[in-house]
Formats: C-alpha cells, sequence, structure tokens
C-alpha cells in the first residue's frame, strides 16, 4: 500500500520529520537520523565561524543535502522580519530551495511562538515563492489563516519546544485536522514513542521532532522507535479504531459451547 | 578597507576586495555559505563582480545542527 506524506507537490514515504540539533557529535547526528528514516531535515542558519573552522567537519558532509530534504529554520528569530531574512539566505545558501519551517517565537523563556509575527512573515515568504511548513500554536482559527496565507503545512505544537510534555490539547489539534486541507503536522513538545503514536492516531499526516530524540539517552534507539511509532499511529488511524464503550456485552470468545 | 563580518569589525590593508577574494581571503572556499551585504543577498554567481567597499556589513552564514 502506498501511503505516502504529500508537502508542496513533493511525496515522502517517512512521516517523521527530525531536526538535526543537540546531539552529542555528527556521527550521531547521522545515525540518529538513519535509525529514524526521515527525509526530511530540519537545520539552522547562523552565522559562520571565521578564522577557525578551516578543514572542520561541517553538518553537510555527514548529511548530504543530496541524500535528504533540508528543511531550513527560523529558529530563534523573534521578528518577522528576521525570519524572513533568514530563510532567503537560506535559499540562496541551498541553491533556491523553496521548502522552509517558518517560526517565529514570543519568548526565550517558553519559545511559544508569535502568531503575529509569524502570520506577518508566513504573507512575504508565500508571495516571495516560499513553500512554508509553520510552527503554530494550537489555536484552529490561527491555523485557517495559515492555511488561507498560503502554507503547505501547518505543524502547531503538542506541548512547549523542549518540553517532552506530549500532547497537552488533542480536541483542538482534532479540530485543527477536521478543518484543513493543508498537512497537519505536530511540531514541538513530543517526548516518547507513545506521544508521537497519538498524534499520528489523531490524524495527523507527520509528527516533526528533535529533543525527543537527541535528549534521550540512547538517540539512536529512540529514533528507531518513534520511527515506528509514527508508523503504528497511522497505521492505526487508517484502519480505524474500534468504539470505546464504557463496557460490552459482547465477550470475543464465543458464548456458546460452554462445558456444563 | 573597513568591514564589519558577522558583527566583528575587520580591517584590511586593500584599498577594494570583490566578495569571492574576501571568501578566499577568509579560507572559505569550497564552504556552502549565504552572504548577505548591508542587507541585500549577494548570490553566488556574482561573488566575482561584486566589490566590497569601506564600511560595509556583512554576514556570512552556513547551515547548523537545529530544530
Amino acid at each position: 500500500m502506498s501511503d505516502l506524506l504529500k508537502i508542496a507537490d513533493k511525496s515522502y514515504r517517512s512521516r517523521l520529520l527530525v531536526g538535526t540539533g543537540k546531539y552529542k557529535d555528527f556521527a550521531e547526528t547521522r545515525a540518529a537520523i538513519d535509525a529514524s528514516g526521515a527525509e526530511i531535515i530540519t537545520v539552522a542558519i547562523r552565522r559562520t565561524n571565521i578564522g577557525q573552522t578551516a578543514g572542520e567537519p561541517s553538518l553537510l558532509d555527514f548529511l548530504p543535502p543530496e541524500e535528504f530534504t533540508y528543511l531550513p529554520n527560523t529558529a530563534g528569530c523573534y521578528t518577522a522580519d528576521d525570519a524572513v531574512r533568514t530563510l532567503r539566505l537560506a535559499r540562496e545558501l541551498l541553491d533556491g530551495h523553496k521548502l522552509v519551517k517558518l517560526e517565529v517565537l514570543g519568548d526565550p523563556n517558553t519559545l511559544y511562538p508569535n502568531m503575529i509575527e509569524t502570520i506577518a512573515a508566513a504573507k512575504t515568504l508565500v508571495k516571495d515563492g516560499f513553500d512554508v511548513m509553520v510552527y503554530c500554536s494550537d489555536d484552529p482559527i490561527i491555523a485557517k489563516q495559515l492555511e488561507e496565507i498560503g502554507c503547505c503545512a501547518v505543524m502547531p505544537l503538542a506541548s512547549l519546544i523542549g518540553s517532552g510534555m506530549g500532547i497537552l490539547n488533542p480536541w483542538n489539534l482534532q479540530i485543527i485536522i477536521e478543518n484543513a486541507k493543508i498537512p497537519v503536522l505536530v511540531d514541538a513538545g513530543v517526548g516518547t514513542a507513545s506521544d508521537a503514536a497519538i498524534a499520528m492516531e489523531l490524524g495527523c499526516q507527520g509528527v516533526l521532532m528533535n529533543t525527543a530524540i537527541a535528549a534521550a539517552r540512547n538517540p539512536v534507539l529512540m529514533a528507531g522507535a518513534m520511527k515506528k511509532a509514527v508508523e503504528a499511529g497511522r497505521e492505526a488511524y487508517l484502519a480505524g479504531r474500534m468504539p470505546k464503550k464504557l463496557y460490552s456485552a459482547s465477550p470475543s470468545s464465543p458464548t456458546t459451547g460452554l462445558i456444563a | 578597507m573597513q568591514l564589519t563580518i558577522n558583527g566583528k569589525p575587520r580591517s584590511f590593508e586593500v584599498d577594494s576586495f570583490s566578495v569571492a577574494q574576501l571568501v578566499r581571503h577568509l579560507e572559505l572556499t569550497g564552504k556552502r555559505l549565504a552572504i548577505e551585504r548591508n542587507g541585500e543577498i549577494v548570490p553566488r554567481s556574482q561573488f566575482d563582480q561584486t566589490q566590497l567597499a569601506d564600511g560595509d556589513k556583512l554576514e556570512i552564514v552556513g547551515a547548523v545542527g537545529g530544530g
């Protein structure tokens, strides 16, 4: 059965998107990403170290852009202008690459998104020809507005970035998913495999995570667990779960032929 | 010539410099990077013909691990 994730006219086999930050070294980053099976990986755009980098390996040596779909992000941006500027640099850096992750933060402690700035940046980026996957609050009205602006995917938080608290408001997520005509992915807050499975069972098209894998005691093992969880959750969603009942008068074993 | 590169002032004992020459001087040749000059992106295809001027502010960025 081919069940592909479609984002901006491109199809992907993996519904798990992963970040590349917080790993011990590039070798561990690579091993974890291989175990996750992810095809789309996020990267940050930062100033190059001048004068001390000759010969030093870079992330791109371990994760060649030919092998993966890079998703440059705007992590650390607090204004629409900074986010747009960062992604224009990313597009130049990655030879005209259009698929980007927009996030505009509102507060350095919680890393909660600033949706007013995010919406402003999304409008500019869409006009500028970017395919915008947008990190957002789990507000169904905001999610719909981002879709109407022309974003190619909305990515509401499960809980705060790096918190590992899991899905705090499955009801809002469900409303967002029901109303959306573009892919909805959970981004941020996933802590362990069951969180990812629940997101997929709710009908999310995918899950994006970084810390849940990188901050596990064994990141490579957790990456494999996340891959299975996303697949299991997706299959459970497609299979259609049985209805929940408080109790059932219908046992699984025959009620006849019992010994007397 | 005085330039500000990634927020730090740097002096060069030449009057003019192309972006391509600067990249070579900083030993960044072959590295995947993007450059912004006074807030405007300099496309890689124009590194050779873009001349820097005294007081220019440059941002030189690359991709790093992130979520």
